[in-house]
């Protein structure tokens, strides 16, 4: 093992593979993390040997030299002395990634995993927010869907709540699947009291010492009331009063009522009193328990939001199954609008 | 004083400024007509932001004849495009300037945004102040109505003022029509399928705001073009990157 770099390593350090955590060996030989994957990825066997490098079975020895020529790719060197064309590896190359990747969204939503996204985050490896008001903070790699081959991946922003795509074109043949959608919010979960703003970036980057729940020792102190489960200076620091951008013409704002006027600043728009966001409390019903589990503090969706959140529906009704938490049988739904409108704007701008 | 009307043919002269917007971190940048430099009034007020001013002039304008050292001859190269910076934060918010910077946002010279729902909407140049040496070029989409940071740090150490704070909202009260309908459509995070509690009352909140405003201009009697949301879903292949 010492001597040649494992697979996960090689893997990971491939351009664009940046955002990728190094899967723990004892995580993929746990065979209850990889339940479900053997019907969805072809060749499984034999990737998932290439994934731990273990040398195939009917592997003979007299085979040794037959693959040497592919020695240049640390990739291929792992399968080195087994009897199989290069097309084989290529299949089995292209399975291995994929179950690498399904691996991988488990692995990054697991006690181990966010750990291990939790240093590289405080690394920077994932970047930060384009927005020039949310001030450098950084962002966590997401994806758009949970099912493999729809989206690239993209970056969360803690900070305004929005997704960016990675500024870099080789972040553009990276699945968003192998990230998934549900690693951003777990890990702003699991680690409340991290300081989301940009501001206080070189101080995290400086602080190592984390407390029992993941977070930063000793900052406690700073940290508002909850509201609704997350600490209120938690909750889009980067929007809100002196956050948005404001239109301006030699100075002056331009008005609402202006044909060219602001129609967007509800985006970037935030309570000033965060507490009108506390529904349990403006409703008089029962405050959120302040427990850790997640569960408490997702609201069932299953059924409420019929006119938004409309495109991802599907991959997400189904994987919510998969994980458990029954969802509500709101899967697909019609797509409106769209298309023609889009041409519309296409044939001015360009 | 903003109508430039002949197409002139002293193109072929423009050596200094064909130079300075071919320069590598120079894209977002416009050549600025002769005619428009060569009139003292369009440059009111420059002269004492700019050292060697009528050196710096000279060499824009391609007249340069003044024999200098070295180090005379390089403070007057970057008082040049000090000089060129100021005047194109001008020219461009003339009919002619927008014009040229129109046809440089239809061919996305200055990138596109990077908010996902945007769907790689072009982006416009524009400076969060008017003054020099303040603040660097940053970049506004229309659709969102936000300003991102450019991405190549090369574009880092453009001034913005080079630009100004109005360009943008000039262009689009010049050109109505290229205004994009604005989309509802927002991401909302989730976890396991669910959203949060904390970012459900949030978005729940923006979109009772965006409904007050809508509900304003409606009794004011101003259109308001919004769509829900724009392609993605089916296709598969709707790779906003492309
Ligand atoms: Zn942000
Ligand atoms: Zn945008």
């Amino acid at each position: 093992m010492d001597e040649e770099e494992s697979w996960v390593s090689s893997f990971c350090n491939v351009l664009g593979h940046e955002y990728f955590a190094e899967v723990a060996e004892d995580f993929i030989e746990d065979d209850f993390n990889l339940t479900g994957l053997g019907s969805t990825v072809p060749m499984y066997k034999e990737a998932l040997e290439m994934i731990l490098d273990v040398e195939p079975e009917d592997d003979s020895d007299s085979m040794g030299s037959a693959s040497e020529s592919l020695s240049g790719d640390p990739t291929y060197r792992r399968s080195r002395g087994h009897q199989r064309t290069a097309s084989d590896y290529s299949v089995i190359e292209s399975s291995a990634e994929l179950l690498y990747g399904l691996i991988h969204q488990r692995f990054i939503t697991s006690r181990q995993g966010i750990q291990v996204m939790y240093e590289k985050y405080l690394a920077n490896h994932f970047g930060f927010c384009p927005r020039v008001n949310c001030n450098s903070a950084r962002v966590l790699p997401c994806g758009f869907s949970d099912t493999p081959g729809q989206e690239t991946v993209k970056l969360f922003c803690p900070s305004c709540c929005d997704i960016y795509v990675p500024p870099n074109s080789r972040f553009q043949s990276v699945d968003g699947a192998y990230f998934g959608t549900t690693f951003p919010t777990l890990f702003l979960m699991t680690f409340p009291e991290l300081d989301i703003s940009g501001n206080g970036r070189k101080d995290l980057i400086a602080s190592s010492s984390l407390n029992p729940s993941g977070g930063r020792r000793g900052a406690r102190d700073t940290i508002l009331p909850p509201i609704n489960g997350i600490p209120a200076n938690n909750i889009a620091p980067g929007l809100g009063k002196g956050k948005k951008y404001e239109m301006r013409i030699y100075g002056f704002k331009v008005n609402e009522r202006a044909r060219s006027g602001p129609r967007m600043g509800w985006l970037r728009d935030k309570p000033e009193n965060l507490e009108e966001l506390d529904e349990f409390a403006q409703y008089g019903g029962d405050a959120a328990d302040d427990s850790d589990s997640a569960i408490s503090e997702i609201e069932d969706d299953g059924e409420e939001d019929e006119e938004e959140e409309v495109e991802e529906d599907d991959e997400e009704a189904e994987e919510g199954l998969a994980y458990g938490p029954g969802v509500g049988a709101s899967a697909v739904r019609v797509k409106r609008e769209r298309g023609a409108k889009r041409e519309e704007v296409a044939g001015e701008v360009r | 004083m903003d109508d430039y009307n002949s197409e002139t043919d002293s193109d072929y002269a423009s050596y200094w400024r064909d130079w300075f917007i071919s320069t590598r971190g120079h894209e977002y940048f416009c050549e600025i007509d002769e005619d428009y430099l060569t009139d003292r009034f369009n440059l009111t007020g420059l002269q004492p932001e700019v050292h060697y001013y009528q050196y710096a002039l000279d060499l824009i304008t391609d007249v340069f004849d003044f024999d200098c050292d070295d180090e005379t001859r390089e403070s007057i190269e970057k008082s040049a495009k000090h000089l060129y910076g100021l005047v194109h934060a001008r020219y461009i918010i003339t009919t002619r300037g927008l014009q040229k910077m129109l046809e440089k946002y239809k061919k996305c010279d200055f990138g596109r945004c990077p908010r996902v729902l945007c769907r790689s909407h072009p982006l416009l140049p524009i400076g969060l102040s008017d003054v020099a040496h303040s603040k660097s070029v940053k970049l506004y989409c229309a659709k969102c109505e936000d300003v991102y940071s450019p991405k190549s740090s090369r574009h880092a150490t453009i001034d913005g003022a080079y630009f100004g704070t109005s360009f943008p909202h000039i262009l689009f009260q010049v050109y109505p029509a290229l205004i994009p309908p604005k989309v509802n459509e927002r991401y909302i995070p989730r976890c396991f399928g669910f959203k949060t509690h904390a970012m459900a009352a949030l978005a729940r909140w923006q979109e009772e705001q965006r409904a007050n405003q809508d509900r304003r201009l409606l009794e004011a009697g101003v259109e308001v073009r919004r769509v829900e949301s724009e392609t993605i879903g089916d296709d598969s292949s709707s790779d906003d990157a492309s």
